[in-house]
């Protein structure tokens, strides 16, 4: 009830929106390629539900491939130099200044590595996109311990596997799962710049170029309302894997809810 | 005195080194008998943190020795002598209440069915029984607590070692749980040494108090506190308790008057 | 002083570094030179594919095209064009974000109603609605600035919302006490305490603005910017592999430096009051 309750201005606000977007495209006689109207759109989106289908998962396919192989290469360096306290916080200022590359620019590289048609070169883009901010939390994770915890490990002489197993991972799963959870639009976000620079015909970023280089706005946005909603569907995906994964961590969700 | 659980000779403790060093603890000579319980009491920067510290191996002596258990420091911590409460309970997040109890358990590689009914005692023991699958943000401070000294106790160590342990609770809690340490202490028959700055909770707890004085740390005295025991609510009224307390507070305030070198705990 | 001049040792140990183990790769495996067969054959390690660190350095002062400028010259204007649009898009996309993030604080029912669609929003790609914005104001780098805002208000938002609510209760109650109206608390507690989080989240902004202008530039037909460059150079990758390489590294400085120039700003701004660790 309370739930409903929270959501209705949201819900309000969503008819509202649409409601008037379609009356004022109407109305005001907007050009179909300017703005096209939301039943444009659906009925766009219905008649191109196979092909919206098919390249929405090969998109998708990118993306968790991607974050899959950028996400295990960074936990893998991560948990490799946490090992070494220091080294690990005398670099980090050079994972975060290189989390500020613009990662796209390697896009058209990737290509010519990989193959445009293949999808390993998006899921190349996409790994790189993303190790950086797995990588920077999980450092963070694995070495803003509390002191009083390794004091406490050392009280019981136990030894580094054992402080390593038993505080520093369990220390740092929240802040993998953070990253995670924005690594997951972000993957989507990454294969579909990536797929701009060329790619196999049935994805979405080549289907949405190719409609709007037609002024087909509407096909396009009836793309853009899928690759929302498999970033959204992802990230609900690693949210729930994480309350599965970190269930004492409940209360200090319920203050980062946004 | 051969039955002494803790013994220190001509320990010093230096932090830092050159012209920035300053000296923690100066020539400490200590004793601490089997089964007593020991407060050190003294202004902040008198080096009891520090002293408690190196009984647990937490940190090195910069010059004297130690013994523990009739080993050295260090060797009485990789034999899991002791176990260690701190100020806050450092609980791990991510482990139930009951784990968290078992953490020592599994350092010492006991089979899980054992670890489990270890455990369940020590919840009983600090009357937590039923929280075992609570997570340490759904208890109360002083419950956080009282898991911390199921933790320290699971394993049953020969010394408790507690560093200000209620010093974050508010007194009415602090003084219940003061009753409870005091029944676990007669019911388990460890030696505990307790780090507090509280006169009366040090006088109320202890068979031995400990007064320190500050820069450099040193033990001004030690005195024998021998109310009856078992302790309670009672004890806290009576007159020679307040006579106790009031020659802890002379002592600290006395400062080096009359300094004794070596302070020997009488067994009691 | 000093430790300034660590970091830039650091920095260009690094450097050399990766320089190194880029030729490592090309000696193990890339195309090889006379007297020397690289054990292995890495196809990604040819020369078309991993051009020489020395032939990268040398394209920045061959000329760009048959008798024009050199093209670090060439990338220099383009780094600027970009930066123009970077620019923009961040100081636009910050004064949204903390509108929002001012407005959502204030009231209860606007933040219920709009922050789904705020988070929602993060999830389509800019790519796809650049063109439209491309179309309703004109190809410039106003528009790729616009497009840019787009990436870069969210996290000002978020963590406007969590720096504003962030003030010690007692001091909202104190300032209640001194019966102080809304927008002194706003000025004097709010937008103090939630200092350190924008400059957190500026941070993140000041990389996802120039993310967003090098994006914003492919499908809006702008040519004089970065993304212009790298879609150009990319085009004719075969007759210059380095060129390519070279405006992504200019691409690269400018995100840094960008992200670098915050820093300083927030070092400054902030100077003796504690950090919050970005996340």
């Amino acid at each position: 009830m309370s739930r409903i309750r929270y959501y209705a201005p949201a819900a309000t606000l969503f008819v509202a929106v649409l409601v008037t977007w379609e009356l004022l495209v109407s109305v005001l006689g907007i050009q179909q390629f300017l703005l096209p109207r939301p039943s444009a759109i659906a009925a766009a989106f219905v008649d191109h539900l196979d092909e919206l289908a098919t390249a929405g998962r090969n998109t998708l396919i990118e993306a968790v491939g991607g974050l899959a192989i950028g996400g295990v290469a960074a936990l893998a360096v991560a948990g490799a130099t946490a090992r070494w306290t220091t080294a690990s916080r005398t670099l980090l200022p050079f994972a975060i200044a290189a989390n500020s590359v613009p990662i796209i620019a390697f896009a058209p590289i990737m290509n010519n590595w990989f193959g445009v048609l293949n999808p390993l070169s998006k899921m190349m883009v996409v790994a790189v996109l993303v190790f950086f901010p797995v990588m920077i939390n999980t450092v963070r994770g694995l070495t803003l311990v509390e002191p009083g915890s390794l004091e406490l490990m050392r009280s019981y002489a136990a030894d580094e596997l054992a402080v390593f197993l038993k505080v520093r991972i369990p220390n740092a799963l929240p802040y993998i799962f953070t990253a995670l959870r924005v690594s997951a639009t972000l993957s989507l976000i990454g294969a579909i710049v990536a797929e701009y620079f060329g790619g196999a015909r049935s994805v979405l970023g080549q289907f949405i170029i190719t409609e709007a280089a037609f002024f087909r706005f509407a096909n396009a946005w009836a793309a853009i309302i899928v690759a929302s909603a498999a970033s959204i569907a992802f990230f609900l995906i690693i949210l729930a894997l994480e309350r599965v994964a970190l269930p004492w961590h409940a209360s200090a969700r319920a203050t980062d809810a946004l | 005195m051969s039955e002494a659980v803790v013994r220190f000779r001509a320990v010093d403790k230096v932090f830092g080194s050159g012209a920035d060093a300053t000296k923690a603890l100066d020539r400490i000579d200590l004793e601490i008998p089997k089964r007593a319980f020991v407060s050190l009491i003294g202004p902040s920067g008198c080096g009891k943190s520090t002293l408690l510290r190196l009984i647990g191996d937490l940190t090195r002596p910069s010059a004297g020795t130690i013994e523990v258990n009739g080993k050295s420091a260090h060797r009485a911590r990789l034999d899991r002598d002791y176990g260690m409460v701190f100020q806050s309970p450092v609980l791990f997040d991510w482990r139930t209440v009951m784990r968290n109890v078992e953490l020592p358990l599994e350092m010492s590689a006991i089979p899980k069915r054992a670890r489990a009914t270890r455990a369940q005692e020590m919840l009983a023991l600090v009357e937590l029984t039923g929280f075992e699958r609570r997570y340490p943000w759904q208890l109360s401070g002083g419950m956080q607590q009282r898991v911390a000294i199921a933790r320290a106790l699971s394993f049953e160590p020969a010394i408790l070692l507690m560093d200000e342990p209620f010093g974050a609770l508010d007194e009415i809690t602090r003084e219940r749980l003061n009753l409870e340490l005091l029944r676990i202490w007669q019911q388990t028959g460890t030696t505990i040494v307790f780090v507090t700055h509280s006169i009366p909770e040090a006088v109320f707890l202890s068979t031995h108090v400990a007064v320190m004085s500050a820069r450099p740390g040193r033990i001004l005295d030690v005195i024998a506190v021998d109310l009856p025991q078992p302790r309670n609510d009672l004890t806290r009224e009576d007159e020679r308790y307040f006579g106790f307390i009031t020659r802890v507070r002379e002592r600290l305030r006395g400062g080096d008057a009359a300094r004794p070198r070596a302070v020997e705990v009488a067994a009691s | 002083m000093f430790r300034g001049a660590r970091s830039v040792v650091t920095f260009v140990v690094v450097v050399i570094a990766l320089a190194a183990g880029w030729e490592l790769v090309k000696l193990l495996g890339g195309d090889g030179f006379p007297g020397w067969t690289p054990p292995f054959q890495w196809q990604i390690a040819s020369d078309l594919n991993m051009p020489h660190v020395w032939d990268i350095a040398a394209a920045f002062v061959e000329p760009a095209q048959r008798n024009g400028p050199p093209l670090g010259f060439v990338l220099a204007n383009a780094a600027v064009f970009t930066f123009r649009e970077a620019f923009g898009g961040f100081v636009f996309g910050a004064g949204l974000g903390l509108a929002l993030a001012i407005v959502f604080v204030h009231s209860p029912l606007l933040e219920r109603a709009l922050v789904p669609y705020v988070v929602a929003s993060q999830t389509v790609p800019i790519i796809a609605i650049a063109p439209m914005v491309v179309i309703w104001l004109q190809a410039g780098w106003l528009s790729v600035a616009v497009i840019s805002a787009y990436l870069t208000f969210f996290p000002v938002t978020i963590a406007g919302v969590r720096g504003l609510r962030s003030p010690d209760p007692r001091a909202m109650e104190l300032m209640r006490s001194y019966a102080a109206p809304t927008r002194d608390v706003l000025l004097k507690v709010r937008l103090p305490a939630a200092a350190p989080y924008l400059f957190a989240a500026f941070k993140i902004a000041a990389t996802a603005s120039v993310v967003g202008a090098i994006i914003g530039e492919l499908p809006s037909g702008i040519r004089e910017g970065l993304g212009g460059a790298i879609l150009n150079f990319n085009q004719f990758y075969v007759s210059g592999p380095p060129k390519l390489w070279a405006a992504i590294i200019v691409a690269a400085l400018v995100g840094i430096s960008f992200f670098a120039a915050v820093r300083v700003a927030e070092v400054v701004m902030l100077r003796g009051r504690v950090a919050v660790a970005e996340s």
